[in-house]
C-alpha cells in the first residue's frame, strides 16, 4: 500500500500541473538555470549581453517573496486563513540560516575573535547554549525547517483548537510578529539586536560574494520555487485541497460530514510557515543581512498585498503579484521615496475593489476562461 | 455510563442494562435495543430561556419520526444538542447503547453516523456537485488518508448511482451554487446518504421547494425509511402526512403529544397549541 502510493507518486505530480504550467515552469526553469547564468558569468561586463550582479541578486530575491506569496496564498486562497504574520517565518528562516552565515566569517570579522563580532561587543565570553551546532550546515538547514514548523504548529493548534477565524486570527498573527521583532530587537536575546546578521563571508567554503556562489544560489532559489509550486498545486488538487477549500467556504458543514477540520488547518498552516522559512534561508545569503526589521507588521501585510494583487487562490497569481509589486517598488523607491507607502495602499484599494481576482483573474476574464 | 439509564425498551431494568455487558468501542453504534437515539430530560437555556425543558424522546432503529410544533419549541435546538452543536445543561443524549453524545465533537457525532441537513441548504458552492459528493462519501477522514485519496471505481459508482437517484446526473459538473434551490436541497440529503448514516435529521426539508419536488422529496424521504432512521422537522402538514409514520408535537421545549399524524391532530392540547395563539 505504502509503496503503491509512492510509486504513484511522481506521476500524480506530473498529474497535477497541467500542461500549460509544465511549459512555463519549463521556461523559467530555461532562463534561470541557463540564460540567465550564462549571460552573467560568461558574457564580458561591457557587453550589452551581460547581466550584472544587481539583476541576478534582485532576481533572487523576488523569487524568494514569491515564494512567500505562494505559501500565503496556499492558506489564504485555499485555506481562508488570513495570515498577517507571515513574515515571521520567513525571518526565522533567514535567522536559523544566518546563524551558520555568522559562525562561517570564523576569525574574519572585525574583532578577529572566535565569537561572532555583536558577542565581542557584549563582552560575552562563549557561545549561548542556542548556538551551538551552528557551525554545520546540516544542524542550521534542521533548524531553518524545525524551529518555524514547531511554532507554526504549536501556534496554530491553540489558535484553530479555539476555533480563532477572520480578523481575529489575522491580528493574532500581527501580534506575533511583533512581539518577535520585539525579542529580537533586545541585544541580550543573542541575536545581533537591531543590527542582525550582516557581514558574511563565506558559505560552505565559498565566498558569498563570488559570481559563480550568485549563481548557485540563485539557481537553488529558481528550483525551490518551481518545487514549491508543483507541490502546493499538488496539495490543493489533490482530496485534502478541496476539503481544505471546503472549510474556507463552510467550515460547520465539513465538521457535520465528519472530518475535523483542525488537522486540515495545520496541516496546511505549517506546510505554509516552513515554506516561508526555507525562502528565508535563500534570502538572507543573496542579500547578505538579516535584521528584525524584516518581522515589522508592515512586511507580513505586503505580502498579503502580493497575492491579492496577483489574485487569490490561483498559486500562479501570487507570483506575479510578488513579481509585479516588487518591480513597482524597486523604481517608486527610487523614484518617490516617500510616497511608495501611499501608493501600496492605495494599490490594494484599487485591486480589492476593482479586481477582486487580482491580475491573473482580470487576464483569465480577458481570455474568457472559466474562474477556477 | 449505560447503566445510568433506564433501558428504554420498557422491559429492561437499571441492573439489567448494566448487567449486559456492552464491549463500549468508540465510534461503533450498538443499537440492540432497537432504539437507535434516546434523549432524556434534556434542558438548554438560552439567557433565562428555556429551549429545551426536561425534553424526553426515544427514537426507534428504521423508524421515520415527524417533530412539528410552533416556532420557538425547540426543533432546531433539538437537532443542534444530538448533533454536538449545543451542549445541554442537564439531561442525557445516547446515539444506541454506548455513545454519549453530550461529550461528543461534531465531526465525532458525524462520524459515528449522524448526518444532518441544515434548514438552509448549506453545500459547498464552489465546488461541482460530484465533489460535493466526493467530500461527504463515507471514507477515512483523516489528513493523511486525503492527501494520496484516489477516487475507486466503486466510489465512483456510488457517487454516479446518488447522483441518478437525487436527479443531478445532469449537473454533476456544475459548481453546486448554481443549483436551483430545491437541488441544493437534493445535494444535501445525497450528502447525507453517501455518508452512509444510521440517523439522518432533516430540518424542513421541503422548505421553498414548489409542490412537485415536495412530493418527489417526500417520496425520496419515505422510501429512505426501514434503512435509515430518519428525524425530520417539518411545517407543511400535508407533507407529514404524506409521509406516514409517527408524529411528535414539541411546545415550549418539551413534548407535548406523539402518536400517529391523526390522533395528534385530535388532541385538544394540540389544537390548543396552534391556534390558541
Amino acid at each position: 500500500m505504502e509503496l503503491a502510493i509512492r510509486r504513484q507518486l511522481v506521476p500524480r505530480l506530473i498529474g497535477a500541473v497541467p500542461r500549460a504550467g509544465w511549459v512555463a515552469l519549463a521556461a523559467l526553469g530555461l532562463v534561470a538555470f541557463v540564460i540567465l547564468p550564462a549571460l552573467h558569468l560568461l558574457a564580458p561586463a561591457g557587453s550589452r549581453l551581460h547581466v550584472s550582479a544587481y539583476v541576478i541578486t534582485v532576481g533572487g530575491k523576488i523569487m524568494c517573496y514569491a515564494i512567500v506569496a505562494v505559501a500565503l496564498d496556499l492558506i489564504w486562497g485555499y485555506g481562508g486563513i488570513l495570515s498577517l504574520g507571515h513574515g515571521l517565518f520567513f525571518a526565522l528562516g533567514g535567522y536559523a540560516f544566518g546563524m551558520y552565515l555568522m559562525r562561517s566569517i570564523g576569525r574574519e570579522g572585525v574583532y578577529q575573535a572566535d565569537l561572532p563580532d555583536f558577542m565581542v561587543f557584549l563582552d560575552w565570553k562563549s557561545l549561548p547554549w542556542y548556538w551551538r551546532g551552528t557551525d554545520h550546515a546540516p544542524w542550521a538547514f534542521l533548524l531553518v525547517v524545525a524551529v518555524p514548523a514547531l511554532l507554526a504548529l504549536v501556534f496554530g493548534l491553540f489558535a484553530f483548537r479555539s476555533r480563532i477565524r477572520g480578523v481575529y486570527f489575522s491580528i493574532i498573527t500581527q501580534a506575533l510578529t511583533f512581539a518577535a521583532m520585539l525579542f529580537f530587537f533586545r541585544n541580550e536575546t543573542g541575536f545581533g539586536g537591531n543590527n542582525g546578521f550582516t557581514d558574511f563571508k563565506r558559505i560552505m567554503g565559498f565566498s558569498v560574494t563570488a559570481p559563480s556562489t550568485r549563481v548557485v544560489l540563485f539557481v537553488l532559489t529558481a528550483a525551490m520555487l518551481a518545487a514549491t509550486l508543483v507541490a502546493t498545486r499538488y496539495l490543493v488538487r489533490s482530496k485534502f485541497g478541496r476539503i481544505l477549500t471546503a472549510i474556507r467556504d463552510s467550515e460547520s458543514r465539513v465538521m457535520f460530514l465528519g472530518y475535523d477540520p483542525l488537522p486540515y488547518k495545520l496541516f496546511a498552516w505549517t506546510v505554509s510557515a516552513v515554506l516561508c522559512a526555507v525562502a528565508g534561508a535563500l534570502y538572507v545569503p543573496q542579500v547578505g543581512i538579516i535584521n528584525p526589521s524584516e518581522m515589522s507588521p508592515g512586511n507580513s501585510i505586503e505580502i498579503a498585498i502580493w497575492v491579492a494583487v496577483g489574485g487569490r487562490g490561483t498559486l500562479v497569481g501570487a507570483v506575479v503579484g510578488a513579481a509585479l509589486v516588487n518591480l513597482a517598488k524597486s523604481w517608486f523607491t527610487a523614484a518617490f521615496p516617500e510616497y511608495w507607502l501611499f501608493f501600496l495602499g492605495l494599490l490594494f484599494i484599487l485591486v480589492t475593489r476593482f479586481m477582486p481576482e487580482g491580475v491573473v483573474g482580470l487576464g483569465r476574464r480577458l481570455l474568457g476562461g472559466r474562474p477556477a | 455510563m449505560s447503566a445510568a439509564r433506564l433501558s428504554p425498551g420498557g422491559g429492561g431494568s437499571v441492573l439489567e442494562s448494566a448487567s449486559m455487558v456492552h464491549v463500549a468501542e468508540r465510534g461503533v453504534l450498538d443499537a440492540t435495543h432497537r432504539v437507535i437515539l434516546y434523549l432524556e430530560g434534556i434542558t438548554v437555556s438560552f439567557d433565562g430561556f428555556r429551549a429545551l425543558n426536561q425534553l424526553t424522546l426515544y427514537v426507534e432503529k428504521g423508524e421515520l419520526r415527524c417533530v412539528i410544533g410552533p416556532n420557538g419549541a425547540g426543533k432546531t435546538t433539538m437537532m443542534d444538542v444530538i448533533t454536538g452543536k449545543t451542549r445541554p445543561e442537564s439531561g442525557t443524549a445516547f446515539f444506541g447503547q454506548t455513545m454519549d453524545l453530550t461529550r461528543m465533537s461534531e465531526a465525532e457525532i458525524a462520524h459515528a453516523g449522524i448526518g444532518r441537513k441544515f434548514q438552509k441548504p448549506t453545500v459547498f458552492e464552489r465546488h461541482t456537485v460530484f465533489e460535493n459528493l466526493e467530500l461527504a462519501l463515507k471514507a477515512d477522514r483523516r489528513v493523511r488518508a486525503s492527501l494520496f485519496a484516489r477516487l475507486r471505481d466503486d466510489a465512483r459508482d456510488r457517487i454516479a448511482e446518488m447522483l441518478r437517484f437525487i436527479r443531478l446526473a445532469e449537473e454533476a459538473d456544475r459548481p453546486a451554487g448554481l443549483l436551483s434551490h430545491g437541488q441544493k436541497q437534493w445535494l444535501e440529503i445525497g450528502m447525507l446518504l453517501v455518508q452512509e448514516p444510521q440517523l439522518l435529521l432533516l430540518d424542513e426539508p421541503v422548505a421553498g421547494m414548489s409542490d412537485d419536488e415536495t412530493e418527489r422529496t417526500a417520496e425520496l424521504i419515505a422510501s429512505l425509511a426501514g434503512k435509515h432512521s430518519v428525524v425530520v422537522v417539518e411545517h407543511d402538514m400535508e407533507f407529514i402526512a404524506r409521509l406516514g409514520g409517527k408524529v411528535t408535537v414539541l411546545d415550549e421545549g418539551a413534548v407535548l403529544a406523539e402518536g400517529t399524524l391523526q390522533a395528534v391532530q385530535d388532541d385538544p392540547r394540540v389544537v390548543e397549541v396552534y391556534l390558541g395563539r
